[in-house]
């Protein structure tokens, strides 16, 4: 993959400086190749991943669930997909190979906010078969991220 | 009662290594943000660790053949086919060991005659001299210089041979300077080696890590006419980040594999079974988390030769191995004193160059594989510290 799209991967954070030190490009080329990576689509976005269990409000519940679709002639489960993803409270919608068609992660202030997202705007969309809804439990890695710090045993400060 | 004329005079006669001197400068110091470390920063990967792991829940504790696991000689041999070009068997020719440290030690033991000497370019890895005196050889260092960018040439190493010199050790890419060698040269150091009937102990340790697009490393015991001479030495503690793991191996001749095996079978016994399970592992499946941390070494790489270059250290640009090497001799301080001090006014350690040998003096070992962030609060250490001099 891409260098410059591998490390901002790793750290959205890299400022240019580092970037350009880290893959041999100027400032101004990093910039550049940043800007047409946004403008093109290949970067959606950036955002901090947050492991909610240890937001001190508790961070909401979020849910992950399996939603089966009737496809449409001409367009797939594109305009329903498309459709469910504009919710805010949509995280991530993919569709999906296997056993259902779409896998829909959303988040809410509470169980009843969720659930009620899900009985009165998902499920009653005409097209929705049927939905199955899985809380969220425990964070183990997100995104890449570890919860738990996998300790890098202390180096000695010099050796040979 | 004094102990000290109950002590080994061989012993005895081996100085205190330098790396040791400056780390007892270090350690009563807090918060060091340090370039001194010979090992990576990255924890030896998941996969790895986890068959360390599962091999010790099923209870595999015991010894295993002197040799080392057959599946693990078979896989280094194998590898070692591969990267290196070399075909060695599993059965005969291949000793797992405790690190390549144990493995130069069996080496210099098996072949070592007193008397018998020994090159070795230097600056170099800090064992090389005990390893050969604690066998009763004499250290013969031969220089190599930053002009050269310390890759050594054939025509000095060819200066020092006596009727006396047995073997030639090689260590490319170096520990500490990065230095790799090109093939041409490594031909004509093997042209002398046969010339002379030198045995060569080549450690390869770094050979994985080598930054350049169009430079292959390239093993001596490749080149025609020398794997019958040549004992290779090679580990996971570099490439795989295993350094805890204590494990590496040598690739020679069936004489002379016997001969080391012997010392460690009776010396160390074997390589401890879950290292050599976890190094089963790594050939297997590591290849991708190698690539990637070599491709991170390369990034930080050219991030702190810029950065030295850009302040007024001269800095070769190291083909290989995690070291970048500058020249310190602009500033009129030696090695000692510029890492002293340096460590005294910013809290930044790197080893002065001279712990490597005396043609070290005049450079640091700065250690690039540490965290990004790391190196640039030390590059802005460095950079505040020749102001201050300057004054």
């Amino acid at each position: 993959m891409d260098q410059l799209i591998q490390l901002l991967q790793e750290n959205a954070r890299y400022s240019i400086t580092d970037l350009s030190d880290l893959i041999n490009l100027s400032e101004e080329e990093i910039e550049s190749k940043i800007a047409e990576l946004e403008e093109s689509g290949a970067i959606l976005g950036y955002a901090a991943v947050v492991d909610s269990d240890k937001v001190n409000d508790g961070g909401g519940v979020s849910a992950f669930i399996e939603v089966k679709l009737t496809p449409e002639r001409g367009g797939g489960f594109d305009r329903l997909a498309t459709r469910i993803a504009k919710f805010d409270e949509v995280e991530s919608c993919m569709l999906m190979s296997g056993g259902y068609d779409l896998s829909v992660v959303i988040s809410g202030s509470s169980l009843n906010e969720v659930a009620s997202f899900v009985a009165e705007k998902l499920s009653t969309l005409e097209g929705v078969i049927s939905t199955a809804t899985h809380f969220q439990l425990k964070t183990y890695k997100s995104n890449g991220f570890l919860a738990s710090v996998d300790h890098s045993g202390q180096r000695l400060p010099v050796s040979p | 009662m004094s102990l000290s004329n109950k002590l080994s005079k061989q012993v005895k006669n081996i100085p205190r290594s330098g790396i040791r001197d400056f780390f007892e400068l270090v350690l009563g110091r807090d918060d060091v943000i340090s370039l001194g470390v010979g090992e990576p920063d990255f924890s030896t990967p998941w996969h790895i660790r986890e068959a360390a792991i599962y091999s010790l829940e099923k209870g595999e504790t015991s010894y295993t053949s002197n040799l080392g696991l057959e599946k693990l000689r078979v896989s280094i041999s194998d590898y070692v086919s591969q990267c290196f070009g070399v075909d060695y068997d599993s059965g005969s020719e291949v000793l797992v060991t405790v690190g390549v440290s144990e493995a130069l030690d069996l080496a210099c033991r098996a072949l070592l005659n007193p008397g018998d000497e020994v090159l070795y370019h230097e600056p170099c890895y800090v064992s090389y001299d005990p390893s050969i005196r604690l066998a009763y050889g004499v250290p013969v260092p031969v220089s190599a210089t930053v002009e050269d960018e310390f890759s050594v040439k054939a025509e000095e190493i060819e200066n020092l041979v006596t009727p006396n010199t047995r073997i030639l050790i090689l260590n490319f890419p170096t520990n500490p300077t990065g230095a790799v060698m090109e093939k041409e040269e490594l031909q004509k150091i093997a042209d002398i080696c046969i010339a002379n009937d030198l045995i060569v102990i080549t450690d390869e340790i770094y050979s994985e890590l080598v930054y350049e697009e169009e430079y292959k490393h390239v093993s001596i015991a490749s080149l025609s006419g020398m794997k019958e001479r040549t004992i290779l030495l090679h580990g996971f503690s570099k490439a795989f980040a295993m350094t805890g793991f204590r494990l590496g191996y040598s690739c020679a001749p069936p004489e002379i594999t016997e001969a080391m095996m012997k010392i460690h079978q009776y010396s160390m016994l074997c390589a401890p079974i879950t290292s050599q399970v976890a190094a089963i592992e790594a050939l297997k499946n590591g290849a991708k988390a190698v690539e990637k941390m070599r491709q991170d070494y390369k990034k930080r790489r050219d991030l702190i030769v810029g950065e030295f270059n850009d302040m007024g250290l001269p800095c070769n640009v190291p083909g290989g191995a995690f070291y970048a090497f500058p020249d310190i001799r602009g500033t009129g301080l030696t090695s000692k004193e510029f890492a002293s001090a340096l460590l005294e006014s910013q809290n930044v350690a790197a080893v002065p160059g001279d712990a490597f040998g005396s043609s070290g003096e005049g450079f640091l070992r700065c250690c690039y594989a540490t965290d990004v962030k790391l190196i640039r609060s030390a590059l802005d250490g460095f950079r505040k510290f020749l102001v201050d001099i300057k004054r």
